[in-house]
């Protein structure tokens, strides 16, 4: 009994997602997160808690680093979307990642999108973060696993490379 | 004549002190008063608990990199996944505390002093009529749960009217 | 026992205590098996090696682990190693419990040997082919990194190999390795799935994506047990993209829910939130638990059922009071809350099916799930794919999740659903490790020694009442071993040691969460332990070194090891102090000390120091991480708001805000872990942590302050 989508609810959203254009239907009040993971198949963007606790939803919006969970798509306007997906192709992000395989942080890795994502916001606007800056920066992002020792370790080897 | 002159003072100053309860009473409701801390963190909720996910104040009140103010609060109330918002959405500075360390409310005293301190008369009517973040307090939007935040104990125009009078009043502190 | 309950038998063991002295487990499960390797190793034509994992991948590095092991005997090149994480299959499960598993830290330990045998046999079939094809013997051939060699200076590449060795016998007998001779067995070695977690590539089970699915959530009885009266669907078909809403009955005995299907997660949830459902909540405890605790702390006065009986049972009444302790310690619910949240996607096509989860107990759950759909096991394709952590969590007895796709997945039929668990459905969902109480009479000889030790445990079993053969050997006089786990294996010396056990029926649901037993027993032990130690004036280290068995070498082995890499124990700044534990958990034996300090009314953790003996450690940097992010995750039980509470039969707490784990600043600053080298069987690593650091802050806490815990979580101090 599938009602299809009633198109009157629906709007139509012109979205910049890692420097492509990205057009998408979807109800007004629908998470970023949302749509990037059902419309537009980027699941490195998680879903851990959908209420801002845990920061699996980090991305980067017009520069800041953001809770996609909490956006609706209906406020994001023309601001700049960069996922996970971007980092690879992003200097600092790449360094990143490079010292997330080299000091070995992940363990299931469901948080760690969200924590690069905090990690690159962080380095972006200080490169020198000192232990305090670290913590403070990953204050709200949540890792059952407890990589936190290693992340601290990771961060500072990332910084280095970037001096 | 000189007891008329005292009489009139004195009831001005009464009426003035009356005005000031009124907006008392609006500043140390949770809608105003959970931002207005004297700690690094924010509160929430009518309980007035502590912000979750360690979000604290930072260098420029509004937040740290990462943990901005901005990473979760939008310029206008999301109502869809129940996150208030605003224009500049961001802690009130240390300056404008209203609280002790504690998490107490000051004495209305205090606060009287603290909010006379910070600006005279006429900026104070065009901040509580016209600043984006003091008007949101009316327009707190929904809780994930669908309902809406508790409004202020007065409505936007008392308040206004409120802070006219006590101006007119001198601006008199218990 | 036929195979059915066998599978019940064996399903008990996720998390569970199987080498102890309460549990028999049946001779059939030693019988030595030749595993073939082509289900478990692929050698590729481009030379990418993909070895299959018979275990679940949660974060536990088993994906790298168990490849290592096969890689090494086969003499593979490791840099062409791919891990695939098995689907559900017999010739996966594991080798002693029969049932494909992973929990109780069994997985290295069970597979080391098969794994072993794995590799041995493979690299023999691919010199098998080379000796065929160069004619001549295969002892006159070697091989090395994904290469034979030839008696003269031939060479061939495995993938070169690969088909013709495919069509040898299996070899009988094979050669393993001297440990001497190990490339990767034993080395720190870096993760192999490193990379795609960190750029967004890795695909987790919730990352799922098939044509046509729909997603699926469930309003869910707010009170355990309750079921649908009626309910109003009328706003919530107005959503646009709902499919469906109906009715569906939850495992056994849980009660019934509604379940909204939409073509996407927020019209399901939207569709969700505007249900005007009545429940019937009648003829169900309405659990609070406060009255909980408080029932629990009264029954703790009175003996219990006998779990542990040595010397007199009379000696500590005789024992003067200035020279007795008479402890009471309450723990709550708790949470497992792994990020990922739970979920499972299921495509009923009326005579067969297809599912797709994470889950630690594939054969298990797939049967549970053909019982539901009424297919036979081998018509439903069960794939496990990653798993965002699980901590016990993904593998309870009930296959809940399996029960309720599968109502869901019937009546979709043909269209794959995915049904997920958000996050305030998991908090409040139960499965939760058991509310529990203890008492303990405690008496002190002159030597600052235990002379009697009298012990009551009160908590919840989610083994009794399940009528399985499982239940008799884990549950003996009434008492279940995973209760009293912690408590009477340790191996203290104490001359008059009894310990009985009360498991109430409680209408909420329990499960096993990472050490099980011994996130309570543990946190008792050691803790009183601590308080001998204080009032002996003994340093904590030294007085368990005495007091502990002569015969408990791997004890013996990491206190010492702990004494000697702790030097910064007497160099502390002032406001700091220390705090020691101990712990056993299915032979490997770790201890912990920590350096803390009190801010802002909480303990800071600036450092913690660990030493394990955990017999060979196959990937000492798996070790390594286990532990460091193991007392993280064990500092979820000293959180101000880590404990689930009920009042008037519902769960008070709804998602991370109000359920809080660990942050950074909550978890150690530094930890710095040390095993004992060791060339005996690898034992358990996994959930040997999370025991360690609750008691050894409270016990530093003791000497910060004087004050003494007994109660978790701590609140403000």
């Amino acid at each position: 009994m599938d009602q299809g989508r009633d198109t009157m609810s629906m709007k139509a959203y012109h979205l910049v997602v890692n420097g492509e254009r990205k057009s998408v239907t979807v109800d007004p009040s629908t998470p970023l997160l949302w749509v990037l993971r059902e419309d537009l198949k980027l699941t490195g963007t998680k879903f851990g808690c959908g209420i801002g606790a845990c920061g699996a939803c980090t991305v980067h919006l017009g520069g800041v680093a953001t809770r996609s969970c909490l956006v609706p798509v209906s406020l994001i306007g023309d601001r700049k979307i960069v996922t996970i997906e971007g980092m690879s192709r992003d200097p600092i992000g790449r360094i990143v990642q490079n010292a997330w395989v080299d000091k070995d942080v992940v363990q299931c890795g469901y948080c760690q999108s969200g924590q690069i994502m905090s990690v690159v916001a962080l380095l972006k606007a200080n490169r020198k973060p000192t232990d305090t800056n670290i913590e403070e920066s990953l204050g709200g992002n949540l890792c059952r696993c407890g990589t936190y020792v290693r992340i601290r370790d990771a961060v500072k080897s990332a910084a280095e490379k970037l001096a | 004549m000189f007891s008329l002159l005292i009489a009139l003072f004195l009831a001005e100053t009464a009426e003035g002190l009356a005005a000031w309860q009124k907006i008392h009473s609006v500043l140390t409701s949770p809608r105003c008063i959970n931002c207005h801390t004297a700690t690094n963190y924010p509160q929430q909720g009518d309980d007035r608990h502590r912000h979750f996910a360690n979000v604290i104040r930072g260098p420029q009140d509004k937040g740290v990199v990462a943990l901005n103010c901005a990473t979760c609060h939008q310029s206008q109330n999301a109502n869809s996944t129940g996150v208030p918002g605003g224009q500049n959405w961001h802690l009130a500075p240390l300056s404008m505390k209203w609280q002790d360390l504690n998490d107490q409310p000051l004495t209305s005293a205090e606060i009287c002093r603290s909010v006379k301190s910070r600006l005279d008369g006429a900026h104070l009517l065009k901040h509580h009529a016209e600043e984006p973040l003091v008007l949101w307090a009316w327009n707190p939007g929904r809780r994930p749960d669908g309902t809406v935040r508790t409004l202020p104990p007065l409505t936007r125009a008392q308040f206004v009217e409120a802070t006219r009078q006590w101006i007119k009043a001198g601006t008199p502190c218990p | 026992m036929n195979r059915r309950m066998f599978l019940r038998v064996s399903a008990a063991a996720t998390g569970g205590l199987l080498v102890s002295m309460y549990f028999d487990f049946p001779a059939a499960a030693q019988t030595p098996k030749i595993y073939p390797p082509d289900a478990f190793v692929h050698v590729r034509p481009d030379g990418t090696i993909a070895i299959t994992v018979n275990r679940v991948e949660l974060g536990q590095g088993v994906n790298t682990a168990l490849p290592m092991i096969l890689a090494d005997e086969m003499d593979a090149d490791w840099s062409r190693v791919v891990p695939e994480i098995a689907p559900a299959g017999d010739v996966y499960r594991d080798p002693i419990f029969g049932v494909q598993i992973v929990g109780g830290s069994f997985s290295i330990a069970n597979s080391f040997q098969q794994y072993r045998d794995l590799g041995a046999r493979t690299r023999a079939m691919l010199i098998s082919a080379a000796a065929d094809r160069w004619r001549v013997t295969p002892d006159q051939c070697r091989a090395a990194n994904s290469v034979v060699y030839g008696p003269a200076n031939q060479s061939a590449t495995y993938a070169d190999l690969a088909d013709a060795a495919a069509l040898l016998p299996i070899p009988e007998k094979v050669r393993l390795k001297n440990p001497s001779e190990f490339r990767l067995i034993g080395k720190p070695t870096r993760r192999l799935d490193s990379r795609a977690k960190s750029d967004g590539s890795q695909k987790f089970s919730l990352d799922l994506d098939l044509p046509g699915m729909k997603i699926a959530l469930l309003a869910r009885p707010p009170i355990f047990g309750g079921r649908v009266r009626s309910f109003d669907d009328k706003d919530a078909r107005k959503i646009a993209g709902v499919a469906d809403i109906f009715e569906i009955p939850l495992a056994k005995g849980k009660g019934t829910a509604v379940a909204v299907v939409a073509d996407r997660f927020w019209a399901a949830k939207q569709a969700r939130d505007r249900l005007e459902i009545d429940w019937d909540l009648s003829g169900i405890e309405h659990v609070d638990s406060d009255k909980l605790r408080a029932r629990f702390k009264e029954l703790a006065h009175t003996k219990g059922n006998v779990a542990l009986a040595r010397g007199d049972e009379t000696a500590i009444d005789r024992i003067p009071a200035d020279r007795r302790i008479v402890a009471e310690y309450d723990f709550p619910y708790l949470a497992h809350t792994p990020m990922e949240p739970l979920n499972i996607t299921a495509r009923f096509d009326g005579d067969r099916a297809e599912t797709w989860t994470t889950s630690q107990l594939p054969t298990t759950e797939q049967q549970a799930m053909a019982d539901a759909l009424g297919l036979p096991a081998q018509q439903l394709k069960f794939h496990i794919g990653y798993g965002g952590g699980a901590f016990g969590r993904r593998g309870t007895l009930d296959a809940h999740l399996e029960v309720e796709v599968a109502a869901i997945a019937k009546r979709m039929r043909g269209v794959p659903v995915k049904l997920i668990w958000t996050r305030e459905d998991d908090v409040q969902g139960g499965y939760y490790r058991p509310l529990c109480a203890h008492r303990v009479e405690l008496g002190i000889a002159d030597d600052g020694t235990p002379a009697a030790w009298r012990h009551v445990v009160v908590g919840q079993s989610f083994i009794i009442g399940t009528g399985t053969p499982f239940e008799s050997a884990l549950v003996k006089n009434g008492v279940d071993a995973l209760v009293v786990e912690g408590t009477v294996d340790c191996r203290y010396v104490i001359p008059n040691f009894h310990v009985s056990a009360h498991h109430p029926n409680v209408n909420v649901h329990v499960f096993s969460l990472r050490s099980v037993g011994l996130t309570h027993n543990t946190f008792v032990v050691e803790t009183l332990i601590d308080e001998l130690a204080m009032r002996a004036n003994a340093d904590p280290i030294a007085y368990r070194l005495q007091l502990i068995a002569a015969d408990a070498k791997r004890h013996r082995a990491v206190l010492e090891l702990l004494r000697d890499k702790t030097g910064w124990r007497d160099k502390l700044p002032p406001n700091h102090a220390s705090g020691i534990a101990l712990s056993e958990y299915h032979v490997t034996a770790s201890a912990v000390a920590v350096d803390v300090s009190i801010e802002n009314d909480r303990p800071r953790i600036h450092r913690a120091t660990v030493a394990v003996h955990c017999g060979l450690a196959v990937n000492p940097m798996t070790v390594e991480s286990q532990f460091q992010g193991g007392l993280a995750f064990g500092v979820s039980q000293l959180m101000e708001k880590g404990a689930i509470t009920l009042k008037d039969g519902r769960v008070e707490q709804r998602n991370f805000d109000s359920y809080t784990p660990p942050y950074i600043k909550d978890a150690p600053m530094a930890v710095d872990v040390h095993i004992v080298p060791s060339s005996e069987p690898p034992t358990a690593v996994g959930e040997c942590p999370v025991p360690l650091i609750a008691p050894a802050v409270v016990n530093a806490i003791a000497r910060l302050t004087g004050k003494r815990y007994r109660s978790l979580p701590l609140m403000a101090l």
